[in-house]
């Protein structure tokens, strides 16, 4: 079963951990050919949205819609349009950079996987080091390559956490081409980042988190990191005045 | 279907792999199953003649040990590279994940049973040879209902934090009714002269077991999965 979505609606969600809140009601829309970033600092909920938006997480209360459908309702049809690139890079040490693109490959029943993969090692610039284990690459190195691996299905929607960690600036620069290219391919990019740097010019929406609450969207990425420490720095101290002391929560 | 086992077929292949250049889990795996044998052949043989039924025990109590051992890493080493969230992610049926694991976990559990039943067989005198047919088919249907409710279990516990205590205390309670009928069939087989109607019967058991078991872990994985 083929299924596409250009509109990604996250509706009212909250998640709970326990007795933990780790998001409150946020509500954001991306659509086919946007770059959204979430911003906040550490705690604030990014993962956590991004886990849900990958179905890995069930929201607590609300829903996610892609297109017309929702996560239970498009089953794993929905996950074949689906890439993450978490902070952990989801791929084994003892294989070789090949073999572990080629599992993927297989196990997303995609054609042609070897030609896919060596296409995939060449775009990350590890076609020389294709079958050297990857216990023995650099962090860059993994990241470069796992990125090939939440690519290499083509998915619709994108999801990235921190995807510049490690990455030195070519690499870094490289990446921003290849979700610049993304976007004109109409895919949804969403990233969760701290690098300011980079995703400043990058990003067409920027959502706001912070103690799992949205704080702010805002269609334009422009002044970006004096609109972020303004945003978060508020709403820092509103906390405090609330909760009557003097320490802030601050950006990382 | 078709879909169902080419990812079960690739999700073993890959874990067969990975083991193969480790070797990690197969080593202490075995290392530990033949140290629990040894271990009971001082105890349980006095003068080169070990306790009556004894040999059908130890192999089913060494498996057992073992396969939880195995268990544990192989879920240990999805959960150290959260790849198990890679593979949670696959456009697949999910229990096929638990198909592929299953699968990798009774090719290494068959690997340990390889080493075991020539070294119980010298140590305890037991005539494994003897039905061969029978042993095969309880090694077999004994393994695959310990193996079945074992894969649920650790790879539910894998984000648990005494996830390595939980695992033992929560599989066998449950999977004694296999380890019981696995000894006494072959203990059945063990016999100056085997008793194939007994093993026969304890298979039959087995195998009921391994239905209820491997259709309750299909159903249940995904929902149990889903975090």
């Amino acid at each position: 079963m083929s299924f596409d979505f250009d509109r990604l609606v996250v509706d009212d969600v909250s998640r709970n951990f326990g007795r933990r809140r780790a998001l409150t009601r946020v509500s954001l829309t991306c659509h086919g050919g946007e770059i959204v970033g979430l911003l906040g600092p550490n705690g604030a909920g990014k993962s956590t949205l991004l886990a849900i938006l990958s179905t890995l997480l069930a929201p607590s209360s609300g829903v996610v819609r892609y297109g017309a459908a929702d996560a239970r309702t498009a089953g794993h049809a929905l996950r074949a349009r689906l890439g993450l690139l978490g902070h952990d890079l989801y791929l084994y040490p003892e294989l070789t950079a090949r073999e572990n693109l080629e599992f993927f490959a297989r196990l997303y029943g995609l054609a042609g996987p070897r030609e896919r993969v060596t296409q995939a090692l060449t775009r990350a610039g590890l076609a020389e080091r294709a079958d050297d284990m990857v216990s023995g690459f650099s962090r860059g190195m993994r990241q470069r390559l796992a990125l090939e691996r939440a690519l290499l299905h083509a998915p619709r929607l994108l999801l990235l956490d921190e995807p510049f960690t490690g990455l030195d600036d070519a690499s870094g620069q490289a990446l921003v081409a290849r979700l610049r290219g993304l976007r004109h391919e109409g895919a949804i990019v969403v990233v969760a980042t701290h690098d300011l740097d980079l995703a400043e010019g990058l990003l067409d929406k920027v959502a706001v988190l912070r103690d799992g609450r949205l704080l702010q969207v805002s269609d334009s990425a422009a002044s970006l990191r004096d609109r972020y420490r303004e945003t978060i720095q508020a709403a820092a101290r509103t906390a405090d005045h609330g909760r009557g002391g003097a320490s802030a929560g601050r950006p990382s | 279907m078709r879909q169902f086992l080419r990812v079960a077929w690739v999700v073993m292949r890959k874990d067969l792999t990975v083991e193969m250049r480790s070797r990690e889990i197969v080593y202490t795996t075995v290392f530990f199953a033949a140290s629990c044998v040894l271990v009971f052949a001082f105890a349980l043989v006095r003068e080169g003649r070990p306790l009556e039924d004894a040999a059908a025990g130890i192999l089913w109590i060494s498996i057992a040990f073992a396969g939880t051992l195995g268990l544990g890493r192989t879920f240990e080493r999805e959960r150290h590279t959260e790849t198990l969230r890679a593979l949670m992610l696959a456009p697949s049926d999910r229990p096929a994940i638990y198909v592929g694991k299953l699968l990798g976990i009774l090719a290494l559990l068959a690997v340990v049973e390889a080493v075991l039943i020539p070294m119980i067989g010298v140590l305890f005198h037991a005539p494994f040879m003897g039905s061969p047919f029978w042993l095969f088919a309880l090694l077999f249907t004994g393994t695959v209902g310990f193996a079945s409710v074992g894969t649920l279990f650790a790879a539910m516990l894998v984000r648990a934090r005494s996830r390595d205590v939980l695992l033992p205390v929560l599989l066998y309670p449950i999977t004694i009714p296999v380890i019981i009928a696995g000894v006494r069939g072959t203990a059945a087989i063990l016999q100056a002269t085997p008793d194939e109607p007994m093993a026969r019967f304890w298979v039959a058991l087995l195998l009921f077991f391994d239905v209820v078991f491997v259709t309750l872990s299909l159903w249940t994985f995904e929902p149990l999965m889903t975090e």
